[in-house]
C-alpha cells in the first residue's frame, strides 16, 4: 500500500500544475477577450489566390 | 459650406461596394465596382494596392461610409507632441511602441481581419490585435519606421479612425481587483477539492485498513493545503472584518472571520495535539462557497462604462489660431484668451465667445435636446456643444475644466465615495447575529465548566462558533442580488453593482430630468399652422426635408409620412437657416423666420418653428414640440403611488401647463435649472431625509446623478455615451421603471426569506453544538447542504418571480 504515497505526490503535483497553468493563462490575458478568437480562427491564411501579385513573404 | 445634392425620379439602387449604402448622390466607378463617395473608393484603392481585398470576402459590405469623415490633414498634428504621445501609449522602448486605440467602427469579421493585417499596409507595424467586444485594437509598431501620427492617419485612411479623447490621456487604471478574486477562488477550489479527497478515508470504516500512518499523513496534508486557504484566499474577510470592528460596527464579515479563525485554530489543535482529523475540509469548502458567492455577485458589462465624465467626450486637441496660422495643440495647453477654430462636427472645448462664423451648436450630449441652437457673434458659447456647419472662430473665456458645465466635476460631490446611507440588509442583522452566537458559545462554555468538564466546554464553545459560521447566511445576499442583477440586465436595465439593488429598493423620491429623459426626439409633436398644404406642396416639402439630416427636417419628414417626394434637382442646405430649392421656376424656402422673411405675430412658444415660403410669401409654419416618451403618463402615475416625483429641466417654464396636465399636481417642477442647480436640488432633497433616485441622460445631469443616492442614465443606444451613473437604462424600457423598483424590493424579501432558511440550519446546528456532539463529518455534511439549499432557493425564487411578473421570457 505504500505506493499510495507516490500516487498522492503525483496527484498533488498534477493538480498543482493545472492551477499554475490556469494562473499563467489568466496573467496572459486568455480570459479577457473570449469573443474575438472565435472569429479569428475562421480567417484563412491564404496567400491571395487572385494571382495579382507574387505572394509576399508571410510574417508570423 | 453648403451641401448640394442631386436626385431625380430615376434614383438608381446601386449599392456602394465598400460600405453597402445606396449611392444616391453620385456613383463612382472604379475597377468595375461602384462607390458612393471618394472616401469609400479611396479605401478600396488602398486595400487593393496592398492585396488586402480579402477584406471584402469575409463579410458583406464591411466598410463604413466615408461620406461624413473629415478630410483635414492637420487634425492629428497634436500627436507630434511628445507629452501627449507618452500619455497615450501603453508601453514604449527603444524599438517598439504599444498603443491601444478605441475604434468604435469595428463591427464585423472583416474589420478584425483588416486591423490584424495592418503589417501588410506598413512595414513599421508589428502587429494589430482586436478586442471585438470592447471595440479596441492594440497596435505594436516600430516608432522609427512609422510615427504615431502616421499610424493614426493610416487607420483613418482605411476607414477606421480611432477616437482619442481627453480621458485617454489620463493615467490608465487597470482593473486588478476582480482578477484577484478569481485567483483566490482558484486557490480555494484547488485546496478544497484535494482536502475532500484526503478527508474521505476518515468517513469510511474501510480506511482503517490503510493503517494509522496514512491517517496522520492525510491530516498533515490537509493542514498543508489549508495554509493557502487561510493565509491567502480568506484575506479579504479579515480585512473587511477588521475595518468594520475598528469603525465600531459589525458587518457580515465579522462572524465569518471569527468562524474561519476558530475553524483553523481548533483544527490545528485537534490534529497536532489530539491526533484527530480536524475540520480543514470544511474550512476549504466554506471559503470556496463564499468566494463563489462573491464572484457571482459581480456582473460586469463589457460594453458599458459607468464612470465616464466629460473627459471621455472632450477632444484631446484643439486648433489654435496664432496670427492667422493654425496650430493643433493639446487641450491641456489651451489658455484663457486663446483664439481657436472649431470646424463642422467638432466640439466646443471651453466656454468661449463667438468671434466669427455662423454658430449652430448641437447640445444633444449635454442637454438631450437634438435641435441645434443658433448663436450670434459676441455671444458666449458653453463648452460641450458640437458645431454643425461652417468653421467658427472663438475666443476662449475659461479653461476647459472650469467651464459652466465642466465646473460640475470640481464640486465635492465627485470627491467622496458614493456609499453614504447604505446599510445593507445583511449588515444590519449581522451585529445581533454575532452577539447572539458569542453569547450562546460562552454560555455553553460556562455551563460545561461548571459541570467540571473543561474539555467538553472548549469543544462545545468552538463547535458553536464553527457551526454558526454564517456561510449560508452570507451567501443568500450575493446570490439573490446576482440573480436580480442578471434579470434586470435582461430587461435592458444595467446596474453598476449589486449594491445598487438595495439602494433601488429604498428609494422614496424619484427625480426626472425632462429633455431627453421624459421627452424623446422620436416622439415629436408636429402641428402645421397656415394655409392648407396641397398635395404638391407636401410632396415638395417631403423632397426637401428628406435631403437634410437636421433634427427638425427629420421630424417634419416623419410627420409627412408616406407622401411621395417630388422630383427636385437641387436642394441647398444653409446651416442654421434652412433649406432652399427651385421648383417650377419658383424659389421655395423652408426654415427659420429670418430666413424666409416671415413677420408673424402671436407665434406659439415652447417649441421650434419652421416656416414654409414660396417666392417670399409665407404659407404657414410647422410648430414642433418635443413629445413625451411612450407611456410616460402611466410611468408617473405608477411611481407616484408610493413615491414623490420631482422634475428638473434646463428649459424655460413655458411647458409647465402642458406637463402639469400629464403629471398631475403632485409633481414638483423646477425649470431653468443649470447643471449646478440640479446638483444642489438633489443635495437639499437628501439633506431633507429623502432617499433619492435621479433619472437623467445628458452631461448636464451628471452632478445630480452623482449626488443622488442612485443615479440612472437613460440612453437610446446602450453603447452610446452616457454620463457616470449607478445604472444605465435603455430608453425603451423606461416605462418599466416601476416594475424594476418593485422587483428590487422583492429581492430584499427573498433575501429575508433565505435568512430564515439559514437560521433554521443554524438552530439545528447549535442544538447539537452546545452538547458537544458536532463531529467533522457532521460539519462536512451540514455546511454544503445548507449553502447549496440556500443558493437553490434564492436562484429559483428570484427567477420564478421575475418570470411571473413578465421581466423574463422563461424561468431559466
Amino acid at each position: 500500500m505504500e505506493v499510495i504515497f507516490i500516487l498522492i505526490a503525483i496527484s498533488l503535483i498534477l493538480a498543482g500544475s493545472f492551477l499554475f497553468l490556469f494562473f499563467r493563462a489568466m496573467k496572459g490575458g486568455q480570459f479577457e477577450d473570449n469573443h474575438t478568437p472565435a472569429i479569428r480562427i475562421l480567417f484563412e491564411n491564404k496567400q491571395s489566390n487572385k494571382s495579382k501579385k507574387v505572394p509576399t513573404p508571410k510574417s508570423k | 459650406m453648403s451641401k448640394s445634392a442631386h436626385i431625380g425620379p430615376s434614383t438608381s439602387t446601386q449599392n456602394c461596394f465598400h460600405c453597402g449604402e445606396s449611392c444616391k448622390d453620385e456613383i463612382l466607378h472604379f475597377d468595375d465596382k461602384d462607390f458612393c463617395c471618394t472616401g469609400c473608393k479611396l479605401v478600396y484603392e488602398v486595400l487593393s494596392e496592398n492585396d488586402l481585398c480579402n477584406y471584402y470576402d469575409i463579410a458583406e459590405k464591411p466598410g463604413s461610409s466615408q461620406k461624413n469623415t473629415s478630410k483635414r490633414d492637420n487634425r492629428f498634428d497634436y500627436l507630434n507632441d511628445e507629452d501627449i504621445v507618452r500619455r497615450l501609449v501603453d508601453f514604449q522602448n527603444e524599438e517598439e511602441t504599444h498603443i491601444t486605440f478605441n475604434v468604435p467602427l469595428i463591427h464585423c469579421a472583416s474589420c478584425i481581419w483588416l486591423l490584424e493585417n495592418l503589417h501588410k499596409l506598413n512595414e513599421g507595424v508589428v502587429s494589430g490585435r482586436v478586442d471585438f467586444i470592447k471595440k479596441k485594437v492594440q497596435v505594436k509598431f516600430k516608432q522609427r519606421k512609422i510615427s504615431l501620427k502616421d499610424l493614426v492617419q493610416l487607420l483613418s485612411k482605411i476607414g477606421y479612425e480611432p477616437t482619442i479623447n481627453l480621458a485617454d490621456a489620463d493615467k490608465k487604471t487597470v482593473q486588478v481587483t476582480d482578477k484577484k478574486l478569481i485567483y483566490k477562488l482558484a486557490v480555494a477550489g484547488f485546496c478544497f477539492g484535494n482536502m475532500m479527497l484526503f478527508s474521505l478515508p476518515e468517513y469510511f470504516a474501510e480506511a482503517e485498513l490503510l493503517g494509522n500512518g496514512f491517517k496522520k499523513t492525510f491530516n498533515y496534508l490537509n493542514v498543508l493545503l489549508s495554509l493557502p486557504v487561510f493565509f491567502y484566499a480568506a484575506t479579504d474577510y479579515y480585512k473587511s472584518a477588521w475595518i468594520s470592528v475598528r469603525n465600531k460596527a459589525v458587518n457580515m464579515d465579522v462572524p465569518i472571520a471569527i468562524g474561519i479563525v476558530t475553524l483553523f485554530s481548533y483544527s490545528l489543535y485537534d490534529i497536532f495535539l489530539l491526533g484527530n482529523e480536524g475540520y480543514m475540509d470544511t474550512l476549504g469548502g466554506l471559503l470556496f462557497f463564499l468566494l463563489i458567492g462573491k464572484y457571482y455577485q459581480q456582473k460586469t458589462y463589457d460594453t458599458l462604462s459607468f464612470d465616464r465624465d466629460y473627459k471621455s467626450y472632450f477632444p484631446i486637441a484643439v486648433t489654435k489660431l496664432i496670427a492667422d496660422r493654425e496650430e493643433v495643440i493639446p487641450l491641456v495647453k489651451l489658455h484663457v484668451g486663446d483664439l481657436i477654430k472649431v470646424r463642422n462636427e467638432e466640439l466646443i472645448p471651453s466656454d468661449s465667445i463667438l468671434l466669427e462664423g455662423d454658430a449652430n451648436i448641437d447640445y444633444s450630449f449635454v442637454t438631450g435636446e437634438e435641435v441645434p441652437v443658433i448663436k450670434k457673434k459676441g455671444e458666449l458659447i458653453y463648452a460641450g456643444g458640437r458645431q454643425k456647419g461652417n468653421a467658427i472662430t472663438l475666443a476662449v473665456q475659461k479653461s476647459p475644466s472650469q467651464g459652466y458645465l465642466t465646473d460640475l466635476w470640481n464640486s465635492e460631490a465627485f470627491e467622496k465615495e458614493k456609499t453614504k446611507g447604505l446599510e445593507s440588509l445583511a449588515n444590519t442583522i449581522s451585529g445581533k447575529f454575532t452577539f447572539t452566537v458569542l453569547f450562546i458559545a460562552l454560555a455553553a462554555l460556562v455551563y460545561w465548566i461548571s459541570q467540571g468538564q473543561v474539555s467538553l466546554g472548549v469543544l462545545s464553545f468552538t463547535s458553536v462558533l464553527i457551526i454558526t459560521c454564517p456561510c449560508a447566511l452570507a451567501m443568500s445576499t450575493p446570490f439573490t442580488l446576482g440573480n436580480t442583477l442578471r434579470v434586470l440586465g435582461q430587461g435592458k436595465f444595467y446596474l453598476k453593482n449589486a449594491h445598487a439593488i438595495e439602494k433601488l429598493a429604498k428609494t422614496d423620491t424619484v427625480v426626472f430630468d425632462k429633455t431627453g429623459t421624459l421627452t424623446s426626439p422620436s416622439q415629436a409633436r408636429v402641428t402645421y399652422v397656415g394655409e392648407e398644404l396641397s398635395q404638391e406642396s407636401k410632396a415638395l416639402i417631403k423632397a426637401m426635408v428628406s435631403q437634410s439630416t437636421h433634427a427638425l427636417s427629420n421630424r417634419i419628414n416623419t410627420w409627412l409620412g408616406e407622401t411621395n417626394a417630388a422630383g427636385l434637382q437641387l436642394v441647398e442646405e444653409l446651416p442654421g437657416k434652412g433649406l432652399r430649392c427651385d421648383y417650377k421656376m419658383q424659389e421655395i424656402r423652408l426654415g427659420s423666420a429670418t430666413f424666409v422673411g416671415a413677420d408673424l405675430q402671436d407665434l406659439p412658444e415652447g417649441g421650434n418653428l419652421v416656416f414654409f415660403a414660396i417666392e417670399g410669401h409665407v404659407l404657414g409654419y410647422f410648430f414642433i414640440q418635443s413629445g413625451l416618451r411612450n407611456n410616460v403618463r402611466q410611468l408617473v402615475a405608477d411611481i407616484s403611488e408610493n413615491r414623490s416625483i420631482h422634475l428638473l429641466s434646463g428649459d424655460q417654464d413655458h411647458e409647465r401647463e402642458n406637463l402639469q396636465k400629464v403629471f398631475g399636481k403632485d409633481v414638483k417642477m423646477n425649470f431653468s435649472q443649470s447643471p449646478k442647480d440640479k446638483l444642489q436640488y438633489l443635495k437639499s432633497l437628501n439633506e431633507g431625509g429623502a432617499y433619492t433616485l435621479m433619472v437623467g441622460d445628458g452631461l448636464n445631469d451628471a452632478g445630480a446623478l452623482q449626488e443622488s443616492h442612485i443615479g440612472i442614465a437613460i440612453t437610446d443606444k446602450v453603447s452610446n455615451f452616457s454620463p457616470a451613473s449607478d445604472a444605465i437604462m435603455d430608453a425603451s424600457v423606461l416605462e418599466r421603471l416601476p416594475a424594476f423598483l418593485q422587483f428590487a424590493k422583492t429581492s430584499r424579501k427573498i433575501i429575508k426569506a433565505s435568512f430564515g432558511l439559514s437560521f433554521t440550519y443554524n438552530t439545528v446546528g447549535v442544538f447539537f453544538a452546545v452538547q458537544g456532539l458536532v463531529s467533522p463529518v457532521f460539519c462536512a455534511i451540514l455546511m454544503p447542504i445548507s449553502s447549496i439549499s440556500v443558493v437553490v432557493f434564492t436562484t429559483v425564487t428570484t427567477n420564478y418571480l421575475a418570470y411571473k411578473r413578465g421581466l423574463k421570457d422563461k424561468i431559466f
